[in-house]
């Protein structure tokens, strides 16, 4: 037969979108989440006047820089197809320990560590329950989030204040000059992102993570070492956790037990607004950058309209429905 | 025998629970030859993959590789030994790049960072060496399943394995799509590879191998060389008997079917950028093939008037009655089933066991309160179970451990338990054996004599001219005609099939 036909072969050329159009579709969910940033910003400026300015800008950041660091390590996670409710938990236990800690006259360079190291242990248990007896994550992490809020209480019944120069200066240090400022603090949540872009995308490691999110199964038979990601992944969000918990000790100068209560599910729609699928697979730690930015900026425009703070949850509720069926209509069109 | 093989197995013994599923098999595989796997669904085919890969670890038996005894513990050490395996079911990623997929686990590094631009460049290299050009930074999901399927094989290949093994490669592709992979097939093989090639049809297995060896019910049947073994001789060795030969199954005689009544009607049904819409009438007991290529919009009709998809337009009538859009619960109580393509994940429950999957539609039927009593499903489960011949016949038996044609059986035994009235069959007969088709075909047949009426879905024009009183023909998500089967040949339908497809090609 005449297998070698130039004819043949043509068919097997397949698609080809330039390379421009096929980034930009990838990155669609991300663009939109910048651009609904930037209406944000632009509508504001319209509506209240003097909005945008630098002072803005760097409050932006300023006022959630534990949050920025839980979204991170959660797109890991949800890269995956997996959840991780224990992270707002850890907060609280994490920053008691630390106010304990310090309270026995420690000093920050042995306690940090440690605040930071209790949230890598619980997300290591959980690590273990996934990726070993092949527990649900969402499960598995509510243990933890349960293990690690029983911790906290049996830390302290009461809030703890904390006086401790070290960590102070993580939030407490104000950097640059005039209306334009950032922190410590920050500058680590901001160096946290771009590390886990380059892990994401330039580490066999993270394009496990895709590939484990995209279909767990042929992930393992292609010989991926799918259990290691898969425990690797809580640990590093059960680390990330830990950092959080010390820079929400920083920023509130105190642990309480009840700190952190619902910020697990902050950071998811964080990270779902961002544009990652739930499923697992796609989606961009700069998206969840992006996420937390939004999720920020709505809370200064409802301070701003001195309106009651739980407006931002309709808000947020409001988006978070928009970018789903947003997502799932970017879907359907790819696929058809 | 001049050339010494590059693996050989001899007793391979695999016991799963309950069940003997390989016993003392030998296989022999040659470096630069194609070596087809044969034998019945069920017949140990996957199980010797799986033992000579590492999936499974034999219970007894050898397996040398190059005169050296070897074992393998995991399906990484085959790999690593050079043995490489393309499963049916595409075990590729998606939501990543065409170049990651072929490059996924070894890709170039540069100062700890993934080089992307020679990962690349790698992946177009492995991919040219096979003549395939394609974007290599374009997610796979973009690309149709033929094309997905020689992404498999450039990665499996830039291992430079000793041996490929193909695992029915074939099922999804069509004709020109298999001649493209037959081309990359005979490039590895003159490259030095040995290849297994593992396919239900048997005149690819005569296209494209030299060697073949048979197995039936675990065992060995035997190794003989394709040249030299006629196909009635090898059906006869797969099925163990000799079954007259396909062509002398007697051709359905259509009869002037205006004297049967019209059982569904559908009058410009049809959906946008899914189905044009299109009329059709099907009577009580004809059988109504249809006919088209993968994607020309078979499965979505049929989807369509068995009501399990909503239609836009037109109206579908069930006996004169109309079915409103998306009515499945109602199509279903008239009679209307729809019997899906993919078993996996329209059909069969694969953690339910054989009994539960039969009578899941019956007793969704008769509702949640009545249920039936355990004495009555065992027992009807126990009469489907023999009436279509299910191996093994033990109704307890989890249904994903059946191999692909007893599952067909389950699932039709489902459908068949809530007595339809039209049945309607998406590619039913793809991916089991020759010996379950023609049990399958003839149970058509049989139902359609009793007045039942049955659309049936097929890829293989020569068994939709077999069984069918009319032939419906797609293309390009439209029903261009529908044709009387007498006398109606091969080249008829595939005309019709075939007509302006060609000039665009494009997705």
């Amino acid at each position: 037969m005449s297998a070698e036909s130039p004819v043949q072969s043509a068919g097997f050329r397949g698609i080809q979108t330039g390379p421009v159009l096929r980034r930009v579709n990838a990155w669609l969910p991300v663009i939109a989440t910048v651009a609904i940033l930037l209406l944000m910003l632009l509508a504001g400026q319209l509506y209240f006047g003097d909005f945008v300015t630098p002072r803005l800008v760097s409050s932006l950041f300023d006022n959630n820089p534990y949050l920025i660091v839980l979204a991170v390590g959660m797109t890991f996670v949800i890269l995956t197809g997996g959840i991780d409710l224990s992270v707002g938990s850890v907060i609280a236990f994490s920053g008691l320990l630390g106010a304990q800690l310090f309270a026995a006259g420690l000093p920050a360079v042995v306690v940090l560590p440690l605040m930071v190291l209790s949230g890598t242990l619980i997300g290591a248990v959980i690590g273990i329950m996934v990726a070993v007896f092949d527990i649900q994550p969402f499960i598995a992490s509510l243990a933890g989030m349960f293990l690690a809020r029983g911790l906290a209480y049996v830390t302290s019944l009461k809030s703890l204040p904390i006086k401790n120069d070290g960590l102070n200066w993580l939030l407490g240090t104000s950097w640059g000059g005039g209306q334009w400022y950032t922190t410590p603090g920050v500058v680590l949540a901001l160096l946290l992102v771009a590390l886990a872009f380059w892990v994401l995308h330039y580490t066999r490691f993270g394009r496990t993570v895709y590939a484990i999110g995209g279909n767990e199964q042929s992930a393992r038979l292609m010989g991926l070492p799918v259990g290691r990601t898969k425990f690797l992944i809580y640990v590093i969000s059960g680390t990330g956790a830990g950092i959080a918990g010390v820079l929400f000790a920083s920023y509130t100068q105190s642990g309480n037990p009840l700190a952190g209560l619902g910020m697990e599910l902050q950071a998811i729609a964080a990270v779902v607004i961002g544009g990652t699928i739930l499923s697992g697979g796609s989606g961009y730690v700069l998206g969840s950058l992006a996420g937390v930015l939004v999720y920020g900026l709505i809370q200064i425009a409802i301070t701003y309209m001195s309106v009651d703070s739980w407006w931002t949850y309709i808000v947020i509720g409001v988006l978070l429905l928009v970018f789903v069926v947003f997502q799932r209509a970017l879907s359907a069109r790819r696929r058809g | 025998m001049s050339v010494a093989p590059v693996l050989e197995a001899t007793g391979l013994t695999v016991r799963y629970p309950g069940q003997l599923a390989l016993d003392g098999v030998d296989l022999r595989l040659f470096p630069g030859e194609v070596h087809s796997l044969i034998g019945e669904n069920g017949a140990g085919k996957s199980t010797l993959i799986k033992a000579l890969t590492g999936a499974v670890i034999p219970d007894a038996g050898t397996l040398r590789l190059d005169g050296a005894e070897v074992s393998f513990g995991s399906p990484g050490a085959a790999a690593a030994a050079g043995i490489a395996v393309v499963y049916q079911e595409l075990d590729l990623l998606p939501n990543l790049s065409v170049a990651e997929n072929i490059m996924l686990g070894r890709e170039p590094h540069r100062f700890g960072s993934i080089d992307w631009r020679r990962t690349r460049e790698e992946a177009v290299a492995a991919l040219a060496a096979l003549d395939i050009f394609i974007d290599p930074a374009s997610p796979l999901q973009q690309h149709p399943a033929a094309v997905q399927q020689l992404v498999a094989i450039a990665r499996a290949v830039r291992t430079q394995p000793r041996v490929l093994i193909l695992d029915e490669p074939t099922s999804s592709l069509d004709q020109s799509e298999v001649t493209e992979l037959f081309r990359v097939i005979r490039t590895l093989k003159e490259a030095g590879v040995a290849i297994v090639f593992i396919t239900h049809f048997l005149e690819q297995v005569y296209e494209v191998s030299d060697r073949l060896t048979v197995l039936r019910g675990g065992r060995l049947v035997g190794e003989y060389l394709t040249r030299e073994i006629l196909q009635a001789e090898l059906v006869g060795k797969m099925l163990g008997r000799h079954v007259e030969s396909l062509d002398e199954f007697e051709l359905r005689q259509s009869e002037p079917d205006d004297r049967q009544p019209v059982f569904l009607e559908a009058r410009g049904l049809g959906r946008d950028g899914v189905v044009a819409p299109f009329d059709l009438r099907v009577r009580e007991g004809e059988v109504l093939g249809l006919a088209g290529l993968l994607g020309s919009g078979r499965t979505e009709l049929a989807r369509l008037i068995s009501g399990v998809d909503r239609h836009g337009s037109g109206r579908l009538t069930v006996e004169g009655a109309e079915l409103r859009p998306g009515a499945m619960r109602a199509a279903i109580a008239r009679g209307v089933v729809y019997s899906a393509e993919d078993r996996r994940y329209g059909g069969i429950i694969e953690d339910l066991s054989i009994e539960d999957n039969i009578l899941l539609a019956l007793q969704a039927q008769r509702g949640w309160m009545r249920r039936a009593s355990a004495a009555r499903r065992r027992e009807l489960a126990q009469s489907w179970i023999e009436a279509l011949g299910i191996v093994p016949a033990d109704p307890q038996l989890r249904a994903g451990a059946l191999s692909g044609g007893n599952q067909q059986k389950v699932l039709l035994a489902r459908w068949l338990a809530v007595a339809p009235r039209l049945l309607i069959l998406d590619e039913p007969t793809r991916g089991i054996d020759i010996g379950a088709k023609v049990e399958l075909q003839r149970l058509m047949l049989s139902l359609a004599q009793e007045g039942m009426a049955v659309v049936f879905i097929s890829g293989e024009l020569e068994e939709l001219l077999r069984v069918s009183d009319r032939i419906g023909v797609m293309r390009e998500r439209r029903l261009v005609g529908v044709l009387e089967n007498d006398a109606l040949s091969y080249e008829d339908v595939l005309a019709l099939i075939a007509r302006s497809s060609r000039g665009d090609d494009d997705e």
